[in-house]
């Protein structure tokens, strides 16, 4: 029972916010320690472990070529791209975004963010695109846009990223299973994420018809109303 | 071969680290350049090194990187790449071009993953990123010493949390020799049926967007739901590991939608977007998470079974 320590340590850190990286080697420590694991053993679990799973942080090598892009106007080009979708409706704006951007996830491109695009191009594209098919929005109903907005990024980056053969959740499964003497191929693990990936883009694209659908709805009424 | 070619890989990531600690060292607004330089120079050399050196010296290295982490001395400091007007400019001027070296990574990766199997995707990542930065030098006619300006530079602002997959499967590891899964199994085995494929899927998708949700990060919930859950009510009952396994990785992720504790994606956007309900993310995020939390465990009892 002693062992579930670390797990508690793991829960009460990340809960409260301290910095995980101390939180997850207390935890590791302190677990060993309780369940008699000598210091040293610890710390040679630990170190090999660590040098095992090196390849877990590859992603390292890509890193002075896409800051390199970044210096010649990698992201600037993409802002271009992102303001030429010529879209009628918030929604459809918004499912133009998902698609490329989990494409690009999908090809291991950090090229997203909400910083970087929702807040700046995509958010005003889909509010620019309802106001001019509604005249009108009202405060909730740009609430719900400002949401959907930032919930089309998450879709793509979170269900597009494991679809590439050596991405960090990928290489996190084959790592952990490992340590259980289970083998399993990159490869075929990002192969295993395709299904829920393609599933997750047809979701966003019924959530965004919905919001159009909502919209247009609620303004029907509205301009009914105002005939009668 | 793989094996060499793998580590010729790990000494370039390593170089990358050591660039990252150059840069903070020379940075002068830099808020704590000599740890940061420490942070990034130790885990460079534990990639250039860590194959010749005991184990236990290398936890003791991981305790140090550790405690620089703990005490806030890791950061990103104040480095620039190009000024905006350059960028914009030399956008313009390459147009759409500027994506090829940005997809090569990619598709030379799935390349070679796919059709040199003896050598692997992680192969086809290092080669990837070898020929787009050929290309990209190529290309822009950079200066061979902005790469790894650029490289130090862009590990700098992902920060320290870089090294948590490994730190988190080291754990894993070390739940293993502790025999957590077993307290824990033990612990649950009254409450899922022992030898039902169903019950063990749902508790294990279940228990991966659960955990999520309350530590806000999948990959932490991953190393404990699977030793505790999934080894011993799910993939000893004969579950596909691979198919298994990733599925509950986006398990989780379901859980990351519906949760404040993963603040970078649910309360910082919606903060951004001056959001009127500071929630407002995750209610849009609440169905179609579900949904797809209900998907994920039809998937794992219908493909990897």
């Amino acid at each position: 029972m002693l062992s579930l320590v670390g797990i508690l340590i793991i829960l009460i850190g990340f809960i409260r916010k301290y910095n995980p990286i101390a939180v997850v080697l207390t935890a590791g420590i302190v677990t060993g320690l309780v369940s008699g694991i000598d210091i040293v053993r610890i710390l040679d679990i630990l170190g090999t472990t660590f040098v095992k799973t090196r390849y877990m942080s590859l992603f390292l090598i890509t890193l002075p070529v896409i800051g390199l892009l970044e210096r010649f106007g990698l992201r600037e080009r993409a802002v271009t791209l992102i303001k030429s979708i010529k879209s009628v409706t918030s929604g459809r704006i918004l499912i133009i975004y998902t698609f490329f951007r989990e494409l690009a996830a999908a090809f291991s491109l950090r090229l997203g963010g909400h910083v970087q695009f929702i807040r700046p191009l995509v958010h005003p594209m889909a509010q620019g695109a309802a106001e001019k098919n509604f005249n009108e929005i009202d405060e909730n109903e740009e609430d719900i846009i400002k949401g959907h907005s930032a919930a089309a990024e998450n879709y793509a980056n979170f269900f597009g990223q494991n679809v590439f053969p050596a991405a960090g959740g990928v290489l996190l499964v084959v790592g952990t299973l490992e340590t259980f003497d289970i083998t399993v191929i990159p490869l075929e693990v990002s192969k295993a994420a395709l299904p829920v990936a393609v599933i997750a883009f047809v979701f966003a694209i019924i959530q965004n018809i919905l919001l159009d659908r909502k919209l247009k709805k609620n303004h029907t009424k509205q301009t009914q109303k105002a005939n009668a | 071969m793989k094996t060499i070619i793998l580590e010729i890989m790990y000494i370039l990531a390593g170089l990358v680290a050591v660039a990252a600690a150059f840069n903070a060292l020379k940075d002068k607004k830099h808020p704590h350049p000599k740890e940061t330089a420490a942070f990034w120079g130790i885990f460079g050399l534990i990639f250039l090194f860590g194959k010749y050196v005991p184990g236990y010296v290398i936890g003791v290295l991981i305790i140090v990187i550790g405690i620089l982490a703990a005490l806030n001395r890791v950061s990103n400091g104040s480095m620039e790449t190009a000024e905006e007007s350059e960028r914009a400019k030399s956008a313009e001027k390459l147009g759409n071009k500027i994506f090829i070296p940005a997809l090569t990574i990619g598709v030379v990766a799935f390349l070679v993953a796919q059709y040199i199997k003896s050598l692997g995707s992680l192969v086809g990542l290092g080669f990837g990123a070898i020929i787009a930065s050929i290309v990209a030098i190529l290309m822009t006619r950079a200066k061979v010493k902005h790469i790894p300006y650029e490289g130090g530079r862009l590990l700098l602002s992902v920060g320290a949390a870089a090294i948590l997959p490994q730190l988190l499967t080291a754990l894993g590891a070390l739940f293993n020799e502790a025999g957590v899964g077993e307290v824990i199994s033990h612990a649950i085995g009254g409450i899922i049926p022992q030898g039902n494929i169903l019950a063990g899927v749902i508790a294990y998708c279940l228990g991966m967007a659960l955990f999520t949700m309350i530590m806000g990060n999948a990959f932490a919930a991953f190393a404990v739901i699977t030793t505790g859950i999934g080894i011993p009510f799910v993939f000893s009952q004969g579950a596909n590991p691979t198919i298994a396994g990733i599925l509950a990785l986006t398990a989780g992720y379901c859980g990351t939608l519906m949760t404040p504790m993963a603040a970078n994606f649910n309360v910082v956007p919606a903060a951004i977007l001056n959001t009127q309900n500071k929630n407002r993310v995750i209610i849009s995020q609440m169905p179609l998470a579900f949904a797809l939390l209900i998907t994920h465990i039809i998937l794992m009892y219908t493909l990897a079974f």
